[in-house]
């Protein structure tokens, strides 16, 4: 069972975001950059379902030449190879674009299940992984905390958390699953397992050489266009409540939810 | 050209869900601000009669595709059913509900069609007949405003429990259409094989109206039942920050913050939270933030409408039966 894991490289979530002076993009100075948290269960769960049926994972990142190294951390966790669209034209690109790029270095492997975290930490769209299964022609199942697949691995069977209940979810391979936070407990690289990963084959692919007009990428060609970024709106001051006792502090709580804030 | 707004609604069971109504009335002032019709799209079996609801919240027309393959959710039928729809009556603004469902819906919708998107919207606006989207990024670290030039149908979802349910006026009717099914058995290739209720009865934190959330400050997992009786008490859902999950004390489905769920609930009650900025980030568009921590320095305090300095221990259980006299 070959099986493809993409990720992407997101700002650590301890970072402080700052908005550029431009006020459409973030500081980039100083940031930790990470394999995207959700991605990471997704490389988790490709490494273990090679475990139990064989083949190959492959990683298919993008992103620009730092992504190298998450690439190279998912290799250590037990990855057999590693791609990376790198090409300045893709800078500013959309999730659209995006999972174009994906989906042209992908068509051509072979595969049976595919990966991907369940969102960005970054842009918080969640679209990427539909995008790249509407692109290949199968199916999604999105933000999933448990993966089975079948003895004879011709189809999976996922669970899916909605508000409210669980569902259970079936499909043919090859399928595109996304990974939501609960799948598993993502491994560290073991010393050897970073050893033998500088070995591991990592191609870098251009948009040319995914045969893609780069016209169709970066900022000018997103869909959506950023007119302004912004802090977080402030809150007011809050009221630290006064009292001698914690029964009294709690009392004057009350009495302001109920009175003041109307929510009790 | 393009015209219109159309809303997905969401049903569960045959029954509207909340969100829902949330977007029709957000999709009225939407089409009022442009000067357009409002169409709610209902899929689901045997749902017809529900349609006259989504009139009373604002729709001029409701588009019904009633199909017993269309009863429980999948992405493979709803998002053909929809996108044929949408080549069909070529809306400019297309809006869903940021809920599980919608999410997992408009982003295979939005490259079916091939356009653009903006997911867990917090505003929309209409500026010189532009149609406009905020979104928070980096889980609320950021916000960013958004326009669809480039691309037609407009398509946005709404964060739950954002967007202001109208007063349902029910003497409003809707031309009801029957939408075209043509589903081809063989082109699905996913199933609901079993859905595994929650019987907690609690509703889910992205949806709860108010939530009491317990950090590393609750010391262990025995001790949450002190924040289970006062979210019993107000009608409320339990949290937890990323620490207690972490940790062991609650299941990842409780967590709160930028590696969990995104919430804004009319009350959010931090209990032993210290606020670190992925925490923060997650329930900052909460509507009234209470905050209490025996650390007068907790990051948390600068975030909370109402603070309390002192150990949660005492004050929980004394907020528990000090709430009971308004309840």
């Amino acid at each position: 069972m070959n099986i493809i894991a993409c990720i992407k490289q997101v700002p650590d979530t301890e970072t402080q975001i700052k908005v550029a002076p431009d006020k459409k993009s973030i500081v980039k100075d100083d940031i930790k950059w990470v394999m995207n948290p959700y991605d990471e269960f997704g490389v988790e769960e490709a490494l273990r379902v090679k475990e139990k049926f064989g083949g190959e994972v492959t990683v298919v990142g993008l992103g620009p030449k730092r992504v190298t190294e998450s690439i190279r951390t998912a290799l250590a966790m037990g990855a057999d190879k590693g791609i990376l669209i790198v090409d300045d034209a893709l800078e500013g690109s959309d999730s659209l674009a995006t999972a174009k790029a994906l989906a042209a270095a992908i068509k051509d492997l072979d595969y049976d299940l595919i990966f991907a975290g369940q969102r960005g930490v970054d842009d918080d769209l969640g679209v990427v992984g539909a995008a790249l299964a509407e692109f290949l022609g199968i199916p999604q199942i999105s933000v999933v905390v448990k993966v089975d697949v079948a003895e004879d691995g011709k189809s999976v069977r996922c669970n899916r958390p909605v508000e409210g209940e669980v569902l259970v979810i079936e499909s043919s391979l090859p399928a595109l699953v996304t990974a939501q936070k609960g799948l598993n407990e993502p491994r560290y690289a073991s010393l050897p397992g970073i050893m033998k990963a500088k070995k591991k084959p990592l191609e870098e692919k251009s948009l040319a050489d995914l045969g893609l007009d780069s016209a169709e990428f970066g900022e000018e060609a997103r869909k959506v266009k950023i007119m302004e970024m912004t802090p977080p709106p402030e809150r007011a001051a809050g009221k630290i409540i006064e009292g001698e006792t914690p029964e009294e502090k709690a009392a004057g709580l009350a009495k302001l939810l109920h009175e003041e804030a109307k929510v009790i | 050209m393009a015209q219109g707004v159309f809303a997905i609604a969401e049903q569960r069971e045959g029954e509207i869900r909340k969100v829902t109504y949330e977007i029709v009335s957000e999709g009225r002032r939407l089409a009022d601000a442009l000067g357009q019709e409002l169409t709610a799209v209902l899929l689901g079996s045997g749902i017809k009669d529900k349609a006259g609801e989504l009139a009373h919240y604002g729709a001029d027309k409701v588009l019904v595709a009633d199909d017993p393959k269309l009863g429980t959710y999948t992405t493979d039928a709803y998002v053909t059913v929809i996108a044929d729809l949408v080549k069909d009556k070529d809306p400019a603004v297309v809006l869903g509900g940021a809920s599980s469902q919608g999410k997992d819906l408009i982003a295979r919708l939005s490259a079916r069609l091939g356009v653009g998107m903006g997911q867990d919207c917090t505003a929309f606006s209409v500026e010189d007949g532009k149609f406009t989207a905020v979104r928070p990024v980096y889980a609320g670290k950021a916000y960013t405003k958004v326009s669809f030039e480039n691309s037609m149908p407009q398509i946005a979802t709404a964060r739950p429990n954002v967007m202001t349910i109208s007063e349902p006026d029910t003497s409003r009717s809707a031309e009801v259409i029957d939408a075209p099914v043509s589903l081809d058995e063989g082109a699905l290739k996913t199933k609901v094989a079993d859905v595994m209720k929650d019987e907690s009865g609690k509703v889910d934190l992205t949806e709860a109206d108010k939530i009491v959330s317990g950090g590393r400050g609750m010391k262990g997992p025995e001790n949450y039942n002190i924040l289970e009786e006062l979210a019993d008490l107000i009608g409320a859902s339990v949290g937890a920050s990323r620490s207690a999950v972490d940790a062991g004390w609650r299941p990842h489905s409780d967590q709160v913050g930028q590696t969990g769920k995104v919430v804004s609930p009319n009350l959010y009650i931090a209990c032993g939270i210290s606020g670190a900025i992925q925490h923060l980030a997650g329930m900052s568009t909460s509507k009234v933030i209470v905050a209490i921590n025996k650390d007068p320095d907790a990051p948390i305090f600068q975030k909370a409408d109402y603070g309390v300095v002192a150990d949660l221990f005492d004050v929980v259980p004394a907020l528990t039966e000090e709430v009971k006299k308004y309840l």
